[in-house]
């Protein structure tokens, strides 16, 4: 294992994050509390509580869930892309790292910034709302999880890319309305029956339910099954992964 | 003979659209010498660089650095090498001294901010440290893609095309530089299509074209081997036409009538000189001055691409 190689990738991408830390942080921060006034505040006084749960505490998780997704996935594309844009991903392929290696270190690197951000929110909303969480260990092991494979996901998205349009067109067409509609502000079971079968084909709301379980207790779908699904989401993106640097699709001429 | 260093056996490498890239090239570098890999654009040359670093996978050869090879064992083969690419590709926002840092951290090696250091002070680049690469001249820029290469002490040292688009007191640095790698040992390729670069500071000068090694020869035979001279005559006055007693031999009359070109063979038996002279005499023609030129490895090289060219396929 090149661990040096790792060290040296993770080191330079998250000298980039605090490079831009006005932008990494404060944009998603500031993003989350305006949430937190319109939805919470202003709109969730009207709704008093959402299976038990305080409107505003209520849609805690989604937000966290929203911001590190989107994150997670924007940072992970962004890291691979910039390097096949400017060209310095020659450098990182004819040094001698495996695939493995690669992925470790631009994955690892975008999954800390998606975590540290998260966690920023989470203690963003302890000013606006009275919060308890119930099972802290689960809560990390599903915000981690969520990190690293949505980072995934992003690295592949930045290998398959080809423009900056590209780059943007799948966090915007595809992984935002799956968050919106993923049950962040509302339970699944709000929703008419015919729209409640449809949402179980969104692999956001495991994510989210998941979530929102490690905070209250209580679920939209067993947790197990939540946790099943992340696992075989990320399974499914590092299987991708080893695919592409097998065939270098995309990477090597 | 030693083994060399790089060795290179049946290399194909055939792109998706059936393009062949490189036909079958086999080609041995040498520990420590300095090898031009010389032809005109789209012949190959960086495909075959690629090939080496394992940036292109090869369709079909093999590739041995140092003894490893470069599929197989590609992280002892890797570990040997250091690029420095064509184009100027850096991380913009990024300090010099911690691009190097960076590069030398991805081929495995511990971190030397010392080393680094000494290999930015060698390419004068001492002061520009704490520099954002973005605020560094084309010149800089490029010699900070070398550091990236040495950062983690390379024996094989690939250079494509290093002095492109660069002005000549640069160039001559960048020799220089190149020069005292080789005084350290460390085997040198570069491309370049500057024949007057290759024939500079090459021990030894491969010609590529159309994905094949023409020749690998060493720069001083090849040039011996292929040398035409060219013998040019002034006249102390203007001759108006070729006189009918000289039409027998290769002869220009340049415009102004004041000067004839006289090419010959300098491996040839008879370089028929002295006849020249005297049948040039003979016409009464007064010769003001004589002076002989060898033909530039430019000349040979155009020649020799021509060959390949007029060759059956």
């Amino acid at each position: 294992m090149n661990l040096a190689a790792i060290r040296a990738i993770y080191v330079f991408e998250m000298s980039r994050f605090f490079r831009t830390i006005l932008q990494s942080l404060i944009s998603p921060v500031l993003s989350t509390s305006l949430y937190f006034v319109v939805f919470g505040a202003a709109i969730g006084s009207r709704i008093d509580q959402v299976e038990g749960i305080p409107y505003g505490a209520f849609i805690v998780p989604g937000l966290i869930m929203l911001t590190v997704l989107t994150q997670a996935t924007s940072n992970a594309s962004f890291g691979i892309y910039f390097p096949k844009f400017i060209g310095t991903i020659n450098e990182i392929l004819s040094a001698p790292m495996s695939f493995l290696e690669i992925t470790i270190g631009y994955v690892g690197a975008a999954a800390t910034k998606a975590l540290f951000i998260g966690l920023v929110i989470l203690a963003t909303s302890f000013f606006f709302v009275d919060l308890t969480i119930l099972h802290p260990v689960w809560m990390a092991a599903f915000l981690v999880l969520t990190c690293v494979s949505f980072a995934l996901l992003g690295f592949i998205i930045g290998i398959w890319a080809k423009n900056f349009e590209q780059l943007q067109l799948v966090p915007l067409l595809v992984i935002t309305p799956l968050v919106f509609l993923g049950g962040s502000f509302y339970s699944i079971t709000m929703l008419p029956p015919a729209w409640q079968t449809i949402s179980y084909f969104n692999p956001v709301v495991y994510l989210v339910s998941g979530f929102r379980w490690s905070f209250f207790g209580q679920s939209d779908v067993a947790m197990g099954l939540s946790l099943a699904m992340i696992l075989l989401f990320l399974a499914l993106c590092l299987g991708v992964i080893w695919w592409i640097f097998r065939t270098g699709w995309r990477l090597r001429k | 003979m030693a083994d060399p260093i790089v060795r290179i056996r049946d290399l194909v490498k055939r792109y998706d659209d059936g393009f062949e890239a490189l036909k079958g090239v086999d080609l041995d570098i040498r520990e420590g010498e300095i090898l031009a890999l010389l032809g005109p654009n789209g012949a190959g040359k960086t495909t075959l660089i690629s090939a080496i670093c394992g940036i292109a996978q090869p369709t079909g050869g093999t590739i041995t650095v140092g003894g490893h090879d470069t599929v197989r064992d590609y992280r002892r083969a890797r570990a040997l090498i250091g690029l420095v690419p064509q184009e100027v590709t850096l991380e913009p926002f990024e300090q010099v001294a911690r691009t190097v840092a960076f590069s030398r951290g991805l081929f495995g090696k511990p971190r030397d901010p010392a080393l680094v250091e000494r290999v930015l002070r060698s390419l004068s680049l001492g002061d520009k440290m704490r520099t954002k690469v973005v605020e560094l001249s084309g010149g800089m820029k490029r010699r900070v893609l070398i550091a990236k290469a040495l950062a983690h002490e390379p024996r094989v040292l690939f250079l494509d095309e290093p002095t492109a688009g660069v002005d000549v007191e640069l160039r001559r640095g960048m020799w220089d530089v190149v020069a005292e790698l080789k005084r350290q040992g460390v085997t040198i390729i570069l491309t370049t299509h500057y024949i007057e670069e290759a024939e500079a500071i090459a021990d030894r000068i491969a010609v590529i074209n159309g994905g094949r090694i023409l020749l690998v020869e060493e720069t001083a035979a090849l040039m011996a081997r292929m040398g035409q001279k060219q013998m040019t005559i002034a006249l102390a006055d203007p001759m108006p036409a070729l006189p009918e007693r000289l039409a027998a031999y290769d002869l220009s009359l340049s415009q102004d009538g004041r000067s004839l070109t006289y090419t010959f063979d300098t491996r040839a038996e008879r370089t028929g000189l002295t006849r020249l002279l005297s049948d040039l005499l003979a016409t009464g023609a007064r010769v003001a001055d004589v002076t002989t030129r060898q033909s530039s490895l430019e000349e040979i090289f155009v020649g020799l691409t021509r060959q390949e060219e007029e060759a059956p396929a």
